[in-house]
């Protein structure tokens, strides 16, 4: 019974940046209708800017700091890459964002160099754990799930409440129409790819304690984002959270079954038999879904 | 048709003249390059045939090709003596798909013969592709790419974690593959101007194939549902037939890659499998202009060339990241081909009718 808790606790560890992985994707989807494949790569930028900057400055300010650098990241690569396309097509965007990802990546490579890094814990250190009912849990799980979910409520509080948030809704819901009602859709994009680093960074950040970031950790957690975004129905954030959960702990029991070698193939295996099955999403509306194409 | 039969025929008599040129220059090295350069092409040309005329994005080429490259490097490396009592050796064995053969230290060695290999190798991948293929194909942009994606990134996984295949040394020791008395694709010196020619015949022979394939009824239906997919199934075209059709004819060319570059090196390793693999075909198919085969050759030789002669060091990956981005920024439809030349014409007209103006 522990072990199973155990588990279920490791489970929702990775469940949780998976969770942050996928809302990024889904908030650049939703004003844009493109998906970052780069999206992964603001997940390792954050992780590894905190990482350097910690030298000259407290571990919060620097964490703040590398979430505030990717987020400018974010928004020049918008500016300098996306901005200017006249209505690309769907195969020249996601050539341009594999070729990102590249280039992050092999610039990370050749400026932080192959090795792993991992933030300090934010409390305690890597052997203090908390004992509930049997069961130990790092601290740093307790840091990552709330700060997680202090982030998915205040993105329910932008998008539903602010003007801003409403502005990039209301881009996503009819591109057209928002232009008329004399919102820039333009900024709206810039905005999301600004917003997307952020929550990305902040992301890499929290879990850098527990399962450390090198330079290609980003693309591993583009693709598990990506299969939990559409695991929950891309463009739902609640529901990816939901259904990131549920890949996480999904993984973590695969390594009972299967070595631990193959617990990618698991969830892209999954990944594949939803998109084959329903692509709309474990949560996603069967009649909506009949207007969309996948 | 005529002017089809030319250009293959200058492509022919190129190849010899570089062939002359390095023995000439006794630079006989950069054949071995150059030969594998031929094989990446050959995955390269299936590819283009798919991205190109039918319009479907792959992200997960380098997967069909280590499929190829793995069972036959597994089938002619993995030594079956102990199984020898075994029925369904046996049975093999009767039919001749085995051979014997001392290895290093004088033991013993049975082993499916390279042909047997080759052949179980090449079906195993198309009926893979088959079957992945039917349902992958349904999808469209984003979620064809990612699936193919996701696809590669398994047998990547796979061929990364399970240790018969070599875990991450992979497979060496593969035997050459005398294709037939004589001819045999391998890495060794003597052979080497052999397996060079070899190398550019069979990628000629595959481009004869799809140019003719390109030019012929099914060739204009696969155009047509690049161009427009409801009205070319509606013109009656089986649009879903003619996909899965080209998907698993690309996954051949790539499979017969992955076998022949397998022998040729002696030995193949995960990172053939890699996604940045794939990306990198995809992104020579685009610079060679999506739909031009002879771009994606031309782009393939002079890239891939480099690349495996170590030109870009340790920015490999890097400069093709740059090029992907520049030509989807820039030339979104290739760089080989004649509308470059006009915008550059119209380009410098009005420069010059500029500082005319001054």
């Amino acid at each position: 019974m522990e072990l199973l808790l155990q588990y279920i606790v490791a489970g929702v560890t990775y469940g949780t940046i998976y969770a942050i992985v996928a809302i990024g994707f889904n908030i650049i989807y939703n004003t844009t209708g493109i998906i970052n494949f780069a999206q992964g790569e603001f997940v390792m930028l954050g992780g590894m800017t905190a990482f350097t900057l910690k030298e000259y400055m407290p571990l919060p300010l620097a964490i703040l700091s590398a979430v505030v650098i990717t987020m400018i990241f974010g928004a020049l690569i918008e500016i300098v890459f996306i901005r200017w396309l006249h209505k690309p097509s769907v195969l020249r965007m996601i050539i341009i964002t594999i070729g990102l990802s590249i280039l992050i990546r092999e610039t990370a490579l050749h400026i932080w160099g192959e090795g792993v890094t991992a933030l300090p814990y934010f409390t305690g250190t890597s052997v203090t754990s908390v004992n509930l009912g049997g069961v130990f849990i790092s601290p740093q799980v307790f840091w990552a799930v709330g700060i997680s979910s202090i982030m998915v409520i205040l993105l329910g509080i932008f998008f539903n409440f602010t003007l801003l948030g409403k502005q990039m809704r209301a881009c996503s819901a009819n591109r057209e129409a928002a232009r008329l009602c004399g919102i820039s859709t333009q900024n709206m994009v810039t905005f999301s790819f600004m917003l997307s680093a952020a929550i990305g960074a902040l992301g890499g950040c929290i879990v850098s304690p527990i399962t450390y970031v090198q330079y290609d950790s980003g693309s591993q957690l583009a693709i598990k984002g990506f299969t939990v975004a559409i695991l929950g129905g891309l463009g739902n954030s609640t529901a990816a959270v939901a259904a990131a959960m549920i890949l996480g702990i999904l993984e973590s029991f695969s390594i009972w079954a299967l070595p631990a070698a193959y617990k990618d193939v698991v969830s892209i295996a999954i990944m594949l038999i939803i998109l084959f099955v329903k692509p709309s999403g474990l949560f996603g509306n069967a009649a909506a879904a009949r207007l969309k194409e996948y | 048709m005529s002017s089809k039969f030319l250009q293959i025929f200058g492509f022919a008599v190129a190849i010899i003249a570089i062939q002359i040129f390095t023995q000439i220059t006794d630079s006989a090295f950069h054949l071995t390059q150059l030969t594998m350069t031929a094989y990446y092409s050959l995955l390269v040309i299936g590819l283009c045939m798919l991205i190109g005329y039918a319009g479907q994005i792959s992200l997960g080429h380098a997967g069909f090709f280590a499929i190829g490259g793995y069972i036959s490097a597994f089938l002619t490396t993995h030594n079956l003596t102990a199984m020898k009592g075994k029925p369904f050796i046996a049975l093999c064995s009767k039919f001749g798909l085995l051979v014997g053969r001392k290895d290093l230290y004088g033991g013993d060695l049975l082993v499916f013969h390279p042909w047997a290999a080759c052949i179980i190798a090449v079906c195993t991948v198309l009926i893979v592709a088959y079957v992945i293929g039917g349902p992958v194909l349904k999808l469209k942009g984003h979620y064809l790419a990612m699936a193919t994606l996701g696809f590669g990134i398994i047998i990547y996984r796979i061929v990364l974690g399970t240790s018969g295949l070599g875990a991450a040394d992979g497979i060496s020791g593969v035997p050459g593959f005398t294709l037939l008395p004589g001819v045999t694709i391998s890495g060794s010196g003597s052979g080497k101007i052999l397996n060079y020619y070899v190398a550019w015949g069979i990628l000629i022979t595959g481009m004869t194939l799809l140019l003719n394939l390109i030019s012929s009824r099914v060739g204009r239906a696969l155009s047509a549902i690049h161009g427009a997919e409801d009205a070319a199934e509606a013109m009656g075209i089986p649009t879903a037939n003619y996909k899965l059709k080209v998907f698993v004819l690309s996954a051949g060319f790539a499979a017969v890659a992955g076998i022949l570059l397998t022998h040729y090196n002696g030995s193949i390793g995960p990172s053939e499998a890699s996604v940045m693999k794939s990306v990198r075909y995809v992104a020579i198919v685009a610079i060679g202009g999506m739909t031009s085969i002879w771009g994606a050759v031309s782009m393939s030789l002079i890239l891939n060339y480099f690349s495996l002669r170590g030109s870009f060091g340790t920015y490999d990956d890097a400069v093709f990241g740059v090029i992907l981005i520049l030509i989807m920024l820039f030339a979104p439809d290739g760089l080989i081909r004649a509308q470059v030349l006009v915008d550059l014409k119209s380009f410098f007209k009005r420069i010059t009718s500029k500082e005319a103006a001054l």
